[in-house]
């Protein structure tokens, strides 16, 4: 086929204009999210004493984070799934970071450093390293799906973005289960929990997401 | 791209010639300079035009349009010729500014392998729609098919097509 008769074909293609990819995107991330609650309604279960965890700054902090991370992700995920790649993508999370930073730095300056360990550890360390992957299963196939959609300058690094995504979808429902609210736990087991949808999503994206 | 996008098919028309020359220098600079010949220009060309057509809603109408078309080239040039076991460092930003857009004999060199590997009839309507001119519409009624199905089938044959040159490495 000659460039010119392509040319023709192209122009004779008129596709009906689909949603917009953030549209998309956030009606997936909804319809896994909704997946993943039914799974955590039916295996884990909202923690006994939500009622007064909600009116704790600890707890409000917790989902703050989690929800800081599933908007950054969010947004990341449309930036990195376009072909001219953003100069600085990490910089995005730069917030989080802040506030993550910020955060510990409060719990170890009001706690004894006595039970900051205690508090490291928490109680539910293992249960959160296989919740939160467990959860960001169904979010992270659908966000995959919708972001083949686009045409990342990288897919490995668009695929990373997705897994960041499901694992904060994740997280967010895991956060209501978790009995430990501390700062010094949650940054450290939910980024640990993270790291290998991350990585997954990396892998997956660097095959799934080519165009 | 904003008048297409409106539905404008000789400003689209006209828009893939313009990029269809300007690619065509951009990706024989880019095979040159990756010491290969411009034996396989066209299908490169071809390739990135499928590509920022099926993917045209990828670009942010807020943004200039230069580099969008800049990143798809570059995209596909390096995929083109990692698929052929090149992979050195290579970007077309050194030259995609400086290359001299002209018409040339290039735009006659048939690339009719991939057609081929379509479905006979994905195939037939791409050949009535590009090789013989006909119109949507024309193509339904010799097909026997409504004008919708016949615009479903070449959507579906794009994608095809674009599918092909992803896994073609020879």
């Amino acid at each position: 086929m000659k460039t010119g008769n392509l040319i023709d074909a192209l122009v004779a293609d008129r596709p009906p204009r689909g949603k917009p990819l953030r549209w998309a995107l956030a009606a997936a991330l909804l319809a896994g999210g909704l997946v993943s609650l039914a799974l955590f309604l039916a295996i884990l279960g909202v923690r006994a004493d939500i009622g007064p965890a909600l009116a704790t700054w600890r707890f409000e902090l917790k989902v703050g984070l989690v929800l800081l991370v599933l908007g950054l992700a969010f947004s990341l995920c449309i930036a990195l799934s376009r072909p001219v790649a953003p100069v600085h993508p990490g910089r995005r999370l730069l917030p989080l970071a802040t506030l993550a930073v910020l955060a510990i730095a409060i719990e170890l300056f009001i706690l004894p450093s006595a039970s900051w360990a205690s508090r490291l550890m928490g109680s539910n360390a293992l249960v959160c390293l296989i919740a939160i992957p467990t959860l960001a299963i169904a979010p992270l196939v659908v966000v995959l799906a919708i972001l083949r959609a686009g045409a990342p300058a990288s897919p490995a690094f668009a695929g990373g973005a997705a897994g960041l995504l499901a694992a904060a979808a994740a997280a967010a429902l895991y956060a209501f289960h978790c009995f430990d609210d501390s700062p010094l736990f949650v940054v450290t087991w939910y980024a640990l929990a993270a790291l290998p949808v991350v990585a997954v999503g990396a892998a997956a994206g660097h095959r799934l997401l080519r165009w | 791209m904003r008048r297409a996008r409106q539905g404008d098919d000789e400003a689209y028309r006209r828009l893939l010639g313009h990029v269809s020359l300007w690619l065509r220098a951009v990706v024989r600079r880019g095979l040159l300079a990756a010491g290969r010949g411009p034996a396989d220009c066209e299908d490169v060309v071809q390739e990135a035009l499928l590509a920022m057509h099926l993917k045209r809603a990828t670009w942010d109408e807020t943004q200039p349009i230069e580099p969008w078309l800049r990143a798809i080239a570059r995209y596909k040039l390096v995929d083109h010729l990692r698929r052929r076991g090149f992979h050195d460092h290579l970007d077309i930003d050194d030259y995609a500014d400086e290359v001299a857009v002209t018409a040339d004999a290039d735009a006659a060199v048939d690339s009719g392998a991939l057609l081929a590997s379509l479905p006979k009839r994905q195939r037939r309507i791409v050949e009535e729609i590009s090789l013989e001119g006909r119109r949507a519409a024309e193509v339904a009624e010799r097909l026997g098919m409504s004008e919708g199905a016949v615009r479903v089938t070449l959507h579906r044959a794009l994608k095809a097509l674009a599918a092909a040159y992803r896994r073609d490495e020879r």
